[in-house]
């Protein structure tokens, strides 16, 4: 028996040694035989009546495979929530990138001559570029309104609180695109044939979210498509819902060719042609009384969602529930919508809408706090709701949520009450100015309200003769860790080694749907399904006779061999089901909108060159509470991988758009952190909580923790650039020539 | 069926990789991470960006940590190529460097890592025992998007104090 528990320990990541030692077989590294590359011929119009699609001169052009929208056997549409995008244009384009044309041909270089000398003559239409332009409805592009989706979470009555305040405090924040830039690009391998069905491989979350969608696009049973995820690259969110497209569209030409095709893009496509995270526009209108107390929030929140529906609602809806943060305010009113623009669509990035209200939210409590006479922190510590207390939604809280106490450690662990007084004086005469923020906030983890319940994930364990047992779900390792867990959840439940354990490779025609790999739910809501189906097979033992209940490793193995044996194969299975105290009105949006939360505060420390206008951020401290920690070295990994990547949102990750396209798109000059521009970044667990999460949801106690770090930097960076300079950033990403013109700044020319 | 210039025009260029002479057959300025990984099937050298900002496609020339996504094979005539197939010394026996990336989380979703391993090789090569900023402005080449590089400064002091322990 393993002398210490395996959950909680940093054990050796499963994969670790193919991944140093480059043997990790990602799906570029993959080739078939017979195989050819796929590319794509994308609108270079924003909007537009497609007239004729004209192959140019001097390519063999009998000798490519070309498909185009009249080529789809089944839907043209990508099967997500609405049905509105299709896999290639036929008639109109909505958005710049948009595919038209598909060609494929076994020598890459000659393929990408072919999709140069490929002219689109578009009669262009008038187009909408921003969320400003959507909300004006300067020209109607989707539906009757532009409106994807709205939302409204209604508690109270704000209307009745605005007479009673002593101050009402109005502010206005805006967010920019942001690219996932996950290292490894977009590919997919497909083999397609009428008798087979169609197979991919590829780099992604959810495979069965591309196995929805080629059945739809193909016209085919479930039986007839599988989907196999190969090592990933990172995704972020970026690999949610656009594989199902890229994958589409290598089966469409494998289906006409009778031949493996490889679509794997460059990073300049992928960067403009693939989603980003929604750029937004939030409204404040917060109620106060004098000494500091919460009456009334109004918040209007508005999303960009690109050409075509996309995951804009969901987005939309996490984002509008997180929007009044983790406060206590008895009326709070939050309108919302995604509206439509010419755009690419966007789509699912770490947060998925919160880091965008979140952001909104903690700059509004710092200049209430401001007119009130108030710290950040004393106004803060007012109004944090507790246990016992409910949320905009009207969510009782039964976690412990002690807010202040993860305030007053992080700021003791950033000396932040001695660096403000220190800069304030420091600053008076220095050219770099230097500050100090914070921002308080909480993330749901799982599927928002009912969704869950709609998924109804299922895992599977199975043991063979040697009693090495199989985890079997579609959860996917992309990096943050799943197959290592899932190992050590396993492994704790059954009492077994961690080396016992493995985890089956992600393919749906072996494993059962667990769901897609996002939301932060992996951990918490899957790792529970891998609890239960690992117990499953100790069970099963048990009641057929051949172990005791208490056990050693060899007693394990032994059962297991004598149980194949006997009846052929040793299996269990176990689906999620929702505590019924878990209680969501999709209509009203009231109620429980997540089976637990994370909470946290982030301390983040900048410097402001007053001659260059750069901001650096040079210290950070990400104080938070996830539950149980099942895997220290990772869940520290995920957080400051979180970070680095909000401290990119705030002040370096700038999409530059012209037209509805994105021109940056290079690492050249799309900008993240480098190793150079990275503070240190201290990342402390408080477990002093024993976690009481809405019943059945936490397995071993773990919350989710993999978009909680993404959402407290940008704030936190911008409060600590205010403290620095005294002048108010409500927008991200900070770019120094907007910190210029803020400061005063004027162009010289030289 | 046509080719392309790139499958007609080749020419012949030897070097060594990894310990072994070789003769590959390619457009003189195809790229060499393009021939390393098609011609050779050493895949573990990844292409990131395509342009020189990512690093992911790190391998050693003469010694040199370069880009390979930059580098025309013709360039490579007579030189000694290392990639990460060739840094472990068996299956059994990883480098420091690599021990340090599995031991401190420096690899999360792999893709960088090849190139990271590299660029951390080099840089305790030139400076054994480097300070923090050493670290830091050695792997500004090379992008990771997944671990905000604290866990990778971590493998890189964990390799020196593992390789001072050895010496």
């Amino acid at each position: 028996m393993p002398e210490q528990p395996v959950v909680g320990r940093p054990v050796p990541r499963k994969e670790g040694r193919d991944k140093v030692t480059g043997r990790a077989r990602y799906i570029d590294d993959l080739n078939f035989p017979g195989m050819l590359y796929g590319t794509t011929v994308r609108s270079p119009v924003a909007r537009g009546r497609i007239r004729e699609i004209i192959f140019g001169d001097g390519i063999p052009w009998d000798e490519f495979v070309i498909v185009t929208a009249r080529d789809v056997p089944g839907e043209n549409c990508v099967a997500l929530i609405l049905f509105d995008q299709p896999y290639l244009a036929g008639e109109q384009v909505n958005h710049a990138e948009e595919p038209v044309v598909l060609l494929a041909h076994p020598d890459k270089h000659l393929l990408e001559e072919a999709r140069r000398a490929v002219r689109l003559d578009i009669e262009p239409l008038p187009a909408v570029f921003s969320l400003d332009e959507s909300l004006a409805q300067k020209e109607i592009i989707w539906g009757e309104d532009n409106v994807f989706k709205s939302f409204l979470v209604d508690k109270g009555n704000v209307d009745a609180a605005w007479e009673s305040a002593d101050f009402i405090i109005e502010g206005e924040y805006r967010t920019g695109a942001q690219e996932q830039l996950y290292i490894e690009n977009n590919g997919v391998i497909a083999v397609a044939d009428a008798g087979e069905g169609v197979t991919v491989w590829g780099s992604m979350q959810c495979p069965y979210y591309v196995h929805k969608a080629l059945m739809k696009l193909f016209d085919l049973p479930e039986t007839k498509i599988r989907v196999v995820q190969v090592a990933t690259g990172g995704g972020f969110g970026g690999k949610e819902e656009y594989p199902s497209m890229i994958a589409g569209h290598a089966a469409l030409l494998a289906w006409k060719a009778g031949k493996p095709v490889k679509i794997v893009y460059d990073r300049a496509e992928d960067m403009a042609a693939t989603t980003k995270r929604h750029p937004s526009l939030t409204r404040h209108r917060t109620a106060v009384t004098r000494d500091g107390k919460l009456l009334a929030m109004e918040i209007d929140f508005t999303v960009d969602g690109g050409a075509y529906a996309t995951l804009s609602a969901v987005v939309l809806s996490r984002g509008t529930i997180h929007a009044a943060g983790p406060y206590l305010c008895p009326n709070v009113r939050v309108k919302s919508r995604a509206v439509a623009t010419n755009v690419p669509p966007h789509g699912a990035f770490r947060g998925f809408g919160a880091p965008q209200s979140i952001f909104a939210l903690e700059r509004q409590m710092n200049k209430v706090a401001r007119t009130l006479g108030l710290s950040p922190e004393e106004f803060r510590r007012r109004n944090f709701i507790r246990a016992g207390e409910t949320t905009a939604t009207g969510q009782v809280i039964h976690e412990e949520a002690d807010l202040a106490g993860l305030l007053e450690r992080a700021f003791e662990l950033s000396d932040y009450r001695e660096k403000q007084e220190r800069f304030a004086v420091e600053n008076e005469t220095s050219r770099t100015k230097r500050g100090i923020g914070f921002a308080s906030f909480m993330h749901g983890a799982g599927f928002t309200g009912s969704g869950e319940k709609y998924l109804e994930s299922v895992v599977g364990a199975e043991a063979d003769t040697g009693g090495r047992v199989r985890i079997l779900a579609a959860s996917t390792e992309i990096g943050q860790g799943t197959n290592t867990i899932f190992a050590q959840i396993a492994a704790e439940a059954l009492r077994l080694d961690y080396d016992q354990i493995d985890i089956a490779q992600p393919d749906t025609a072996n494993v059962p749907n667990s769901g897609p790999t996002v939301a932060s739910r992996t951990c918490m809501i899957v790792g529970k399904l891998v609890e239960s189906a690992a117990l499953g097979l100790k069970q099963t033992l048990v009641q057929s006779g051949f172990l005791a209940d208490d056990y050693t490793p060899e007693e394990f193995r032994a059962a297991c061999g004598r149980y194949v044996e006997k009846f052929g194969a040793l299996k269990s299975f176990s689906q999620y089901k929702q505590p019924p105290d878990i209680n969501w009105d999709d209509e009203k949006y009231q109620g429980d909108a997540y089976g637990a939360y994370a909470w946290a505060v982030y301390v983040a420390e900048v410097s402001v060159d007053t001659l260059t206008y750069e901001a650096h951020v040079e210290d950070f401290v990400a104080v938070q509470e996830v539950g149980r920690v099942i895997h220290p070295v990772l869940a520290a990994g995920q957080i400051e991988g979180g970070v680095a990547q909000g401290i990119g949102f705030a002040l370096y990750e700038n999409v530059v758009w012209q037209a509805g396209r994105m021109v940056n798109n290079q690492m050249t000059n799309y900008i993240i952190p480098t190793s150079a521009d990275i503070p240190p970044i201290r990342v402390y667990f408080d477990e002093r909580t024993t976690t009481t999460t809405t019943s059945g949801a936490a397995t071993s106690g773990a919350k989710g923790i993999g978009e909680l770090p993404m959402d407290g930097p940008a704030p936190a960076i911008m409060n600590a650039i205010e403290h620095a300079i005294g002048v108010s950033i409500n927008h991200a990403p900070l770019m120094p020539e907007s910190l210029m013109r803020m400061m005063g700044g004027e162009l010289v020319e030289v | 069926m046509s080719k392309s210039d790139f499958q007609v025009a080749r020419v012949a260029v030897n070097c060594t990789v990894n310990g072994a002479e070789q003769t590959l057959h390619a457009h003189p300025l195809a790229r060499l991470l393009d021939v390393l990984r098609e011609e050779l099937r050493l895949t573990g050298t990844k292409e990131g960006c395509g342009e020189g900002e990512c690093g992911a496609c790190s391998v050693f020339i003469d010694g040199e940590i370069v880009n390979s996504c930059l580098v025309p094979v013709a360039q490579v005539e007579g030189a000694k190529i290392v990639t990460i197939e060739g840094i472990a010394q068996s299956d059994d026996q990883l480098h420091a460097v690599q021990r340090a990336f599995i031991e401190c989380g420096g690899a999360q979703c792999g893709i960088c890592t090849p190139g990271m391993v590299l660029a951390a090789i080099d840089l305790l090569e030139r400076t054994p025992q480097p300070t923090e900023a050493d670290i830091r402005a050695g792997l500004a080449g090379n992008l990771c998007r997944c671990t905000g590089y604290i866990k990778i400064f971590e493998a890189v002091v964990h390799a020196c104090r593992d390789s001072a322990m050895k010496a």
